[in-house]
């Protein structure tokens, strides 16, 4: 038997409900490997060993029948640290929180505390999840377990850093403009923004409230689509969550016409992306997959609105933290001077960056030239893949033009940061499901193969990446974290 | 001062909605517990929280614009108010901005002289409330600390933006009292401004005649937060007078919001609005349109109960004088009192008078509502019945009604405790009644003379000697018939 920390979910889960192993051997297993290696990666923010092993007794206490009725019993989980908890504290990657603990749990951890998950720790950040590649968390930044002399990509880089290197099956990320997808690709992981409104954002400290999801990060896509399945639904907490929704049945043809956007493909792709992403592609039509060029003509547009958007609504829902109730509250001088010392301390650099640009964007006088057409642009952006989804069943591209950078590289240049995201955004902007699948590796380090479904079509958007997932070699182990 | 411009004024009221729950939370929503007793995660403004809207709250008010004569918009939505103050959890307020619930409707007021005028409703909009700041110390101008209590946050409001038709101080009082009562008959809100459950905000300016620009250009002042009708009757009164005067010394009038400070009856300024907030308004990306169907908005219509307008008129048709029909009609508990009342008592007027003299003094002073009298209508009529079989006269029975909010005795009881009982046997009146006249020859004479008032004299003797108790229209003819039959002739 390979390693408990070497298997993943699904494997664990099918192990403990058989009664071949123990939840506390499991856990026990991913807190030495997080003991070894987080050290050298930095994915944690905290570790609950001690509640983690509680409740890993608790689990091994319950009877077969009671541990196969719930799909992730046995299974550590990790949160990125902008979903609260209850039992741990949550800092979304910012000082400005302080010692904060939330009084009530997200709606996601409460799903997965019923499914059986064991809550292992909480994932470092970007501050506030405003980054692409979690140095901007205000605690320390993360490695890339391919190597350690490069990001891991972000914000969601804890999550896909420890899914990587084996500290943790699973995690949950957040994707606001690909901040699941982009560290997936960059660390060589599957990782899932679903339809906006399939996962609740209840308890997720909001970023950009319109574009935000929460989704899972796996090493397989079964894993993946294990946990979309517990933590997806629509909650009476979270009037954006879809309601009543069934899976649309997908095409039953074995052929599907496979969409590759002329805009995704142009100039500016790295040449080892390039090359792994055309092996992936030949390896579709290998499966008898018909592969179509597309146009998605308003791409150039969705980098500027993006970054209109997501500013404007973060600097709204940023402005909560003034000091006043919870976190953190600078001392001295009038109520003006609490509030500007609090937040100017508290705050990072990029947070701040993106709250001016957000509070100008709204202002009198410009808000009809920048929110606004930024909305309107939204919207030819989703017509755009309504009228692609006419033709193709689902569209195909890389993840990132690139592979993970080097820390420090893109720090001085945030517009050059900013560009990296422009194949992710498209699909929050306009609300579809997307993924990032490993596809193999460039120079060492691995590339990510995106794809986009219809809104609605997550499940079959797992199932359609799966059986590409079967045909292409498995990918090595990191290098920075052997066994 | 010559009159030569003309007082424009129009009124933003915002009124909390009786619902159980706040509006984006499962939170109580009522008034006076205990400081944040009524808080969860979401009213704090915690991280990652969303808001529920709460249906109960956009009846109450769809049932308020429909009764103000509102179009209700099918499509609406919700937009975050932003600025920094700590009684704002959020730091935004969840508010209405450019697609309101309501729009176009409107009020009549019954000016004393002249024809009922209507006065526009431009919109009527959903928002959260805020919190309170409780300041330490004397005066704000010196507080050692504020204490910050959230229990109205997120108490749901709605803001009702008249258009600028009021022409006086008067005229806002009147719109004011009708919108009040409007209201109390749709059973929204409690309405009560020193609670802060209504409040007013009136924006005041002064048109020279002849001016042909746009209102909005005129520099208005607006007067914040007046906590009862008289005193934005007052502000108003003072704003004008201190504007025109300013116009006479050729003085400009600045733009800006001032507060009103009840002892003194004056205005005083507090921001001017030059530096004003811009408030970034966004649509709420939390929370999807709303969205009211046809059928919907027309079954909440058909609800709607009778308002003051119908209710005026249907008093007027059975007989009651406009006046005293005003005063019904303008108090809710009041009119429901009088409902009861008349349903099991005939004679409307009568019922009317007594209400509005014996019962609403005896209310008043005892600091009662018509809803928590100590005798409610039902005591009233048994009380009446007793008048009306010749029981007891109706100057004892305000003697008896007096005794019955004291002790909350039945008509009945009190009249047997009291051994009260009107003499109605002509015989045993008739004794007593010569006996007197035995005993006031003088007066007699008086009497007959022609001085009406002796006769009042006497039978004040009568009514003595039978502790009140006899029937004043019998007393009255029987000393006529004896003096006539008896006394005259022997002349």
């Amino acid at each position: 038997m390979s390693e408990l920390w070497a298997m993943d979910a699904y494997a664990l889960h099918e192990q403990f409900a058989s009664g071949a192993i123990s939840a506390e051997a499991i856990v026990k297993a991913h807190l030495d490997r997080i003991q070894a290696w987080d050290s050298t990666i930095g994915a944690f923010l905290f570790v609950d060993a001690e509640g983690a092993l509680r409740r890993a007794r608790e689990e091994d206490a319950w009877t077969l029948d009671e541990r196969r009725r719930r799909p992730l019993s046995g299974v550590p989980v990790a949160l990125k640290d902008n979903i609260v908890t209850r039992h741990m504290p949550t800092t979304a990657g910012s000082k400005i929180l302080g010692a904060f603990l939330s009084p009530y749990d997200a709606t996601v951890v409460d799903k997965l505390m019923d499914a059986g998950a064991i809550l292992i720790g909480k994932t470092n950040l970007d501050e506030f999840a405003m980054g692409s590649s979690t140095e901007h968390s205000a605690f320390h930044p993360t490695r890339n377990p391919w190597d350690a002399t490069r990001v891991p990509g972000g914000s969601s880089g804890g999550s896909a850093a420890a899914v990587a290197a084996r500290m943790v099956p699973v995690a949950l990320g957040s994707d606001t403009g690909g901040s699941i997808r982009q560290p997936a690709s960059y660390c060589g992981v599957v990782g899932m923004k679903p339809t906006y409104g399939r996962v609740s954002r209840y308890g997720l400290i909001a970023f950009a409230s319109s574009l935000d999801q929460i989704g899972p990060m796996t090493r397989s896509l079964r894993d993946s689509r294990l946990v979309y399945g517990v933590i997806h639904g629509s909650d009476p907490h979270d009037s954006t969550s879809l309601t009543n929704v069934a899976e649309p049945i997908p095409s039953q043809e074995q052929r599907w016409r496979i969409g590759l956007p002329r805009e995704f493909f142009g100039d500016g792709m790295d040449d080892g992306v390039r090359r792994v992403i055309d092996q992936a592609l030949e390896s579709l039509q290998g499966l008898g997959h018909e592969l179509v060029e597309i146009s998605l003509p308003h791409t150039d547009y969705a980098i500027a609105a993006y970054y209109l958007i997501a500013p404007a609504e973060a600097s709204s829902n940023l402005s909560r933290y003034d000091g006043v109730r919870y976190g953190m509250r600078a001392s001295g001088g009038d109520l003006l001077n609490m509030y500007e010392t609090t937040r100017d301390e508290g705050f990072g650099d990029e947070v701040k960056r993106r709250v001016l640009l957000g509070t100008h964007a709204l202002s009198a006088g410009y808000y009809d030239a920048y929110y606004l057409t930024a909305q309107k642009v939204r919207t030819r952006i989703r017509e755009d893949f309504d009228q692609a989804f006419q033709t193709v069943d689902y569209i195909v591209t890389p993840t990132t033009p690139d592979t993970a950078f080097v820390l420090g590289a893109r720090s001085d240049d945030p517009i050059k940061m900013y560009l990296g995201d422009i194949f992710t955004v498209t699909a929050n902007l306009a609300g579809i499901p997307g993924l990032s699948m490993p596809a193999g590796l460039a120079a060492g380090l691995p590339v990510g193969l995106q794809w986009l479904a219809p809104p609605l079509f997550d499940a079959a958007l797992l199932d359609a990446a799966e059986t590409l997932e079967r045909v292409l070699q498995p990918m090595p182990w990191p290098e920075e974290v052997k066994a | 001062m010559s009159r030569d411009y003309e007082v424009i004024v129009g009124l933003e009221v915002h009124v909390e909605l009786k619902t159980a729950t706040k509006l984006f939370c499962g939170c109580e929503a009522a008034f006076g517990a205990d400081p944040n007793s009524h808080t969860c995660p979401v009213c704090l403004g915690m991280p990652g929280v969303l808001p529920v809207l709460n249906r109960e709250a956009i009846h109450l008010a769809v049932r308020s614009a429909l009764a103000l004569n509102c179009e209700v918009r099918p499509f609406s939505k919700f937009d975050r108010k932003q600025y920094f103050y700590p009684d704002l959890p959020k730091a935004y307020q969840i508010s209405q901005f450019d697609e309101p619930l309501a729009e176009y409707g409107w009020v009549t007021i019954r000016p004393a002289s002249g024809e009922g005028r209507r006065i526009g409703i431009r919109r009527i909009h959903v928002e959260e409330d805020a919190g309170k700041l409780n300041h330490l110390g004397q005066r704000l101008g010196d507080a050692t600390g504020s204490l910050v209590d959230l229990n109205r946050a997120g108490v749901p409001l709605i803001e009702i933006v008249s258009e600028p038709d009021l022409r006086s101080a008067e005229e806002a009082r009147l719109y004011l009292t009708e919108l009040r009562a409007i209201l109390s008959y749709l059973d929204v809100s409690d309405l009560r401004m020193e609670e802060g459950s209504m409040r007013c905000d009136a924006n005041v300016s002064l048109r020279p005649v002849g001016y042909e620009g746009a209102l909005e250009d005129l520099s208005r002042v607006e007067i914040k937060n007046v906590n009862s009708i008289r005193n934005v009757q007052r502000g108003i009164e003072y704003e004008v007078e201190r504007q025109a005067e300013m116009l006479l010394r050729g003085e400009r009038i600045v733009k800006e919001t001032r507060g009103f400070d009840d002892a003194t009856g004056r205005t005083y300024s507090q921001r001017s609005k030059e530096e004003a907030n811009d408030y970034r308004y966004f649509p709420e990306p939390d929370l999807p349109p709303l969205v009211l169907s046809a059928e919907w908005i027309e079954s909440v219509r058909q609800a709607l109960p009778a308002l003051p307008d119908a209710i005026r008129e249907a008093l007027v048709s059975r007989g009651i004088p406009p006046k005293d029909a005003e005063v019904l009609v303008l108090d809710r508990e009041a009119y429901q009192y009088w409902l009861q009342a008349t349903e099991r008592f005939e004679d409307d007027r009568l019922v009317t008078n007594w209400m509005l003299s014996d019962v609403a003094r005896l209310i008043n002073a005892r600091g009662e509502s018509y809803a928590k009298a100590a005798v409610g209508p039902d005591g009233l009529v048994e009380l009446l019945e007793l008048i009306g079989s010749g029981k007891i006269s109706g100057r004892m029975a305000k003697e008896v009604l007096e005794a019955m909010f004291e002790t909350g005795k039945r008509a009945e009881e009190v009249v047997k405790e009291k051994g009260m009982s009107q003499i109605t046997d002509e015989g045993a009146i008739r004794s007593i009644v010569e006996e007197v006249l035995k005993q006031h020859p003088a007066v007699i004479q008086d009497y007959l003379s022609g001085k009406e008032k002796a006769l009042a004299f006497l039978v004040g003797q009568v009514m003595k000697q039978t502790r009140g108790q006899a029937k004043p229209d019998l007393v009255n003819q029987l000393l006529k018939d004896v003096i006539h039959h008896d006394y005259n002739t022997a002349q």
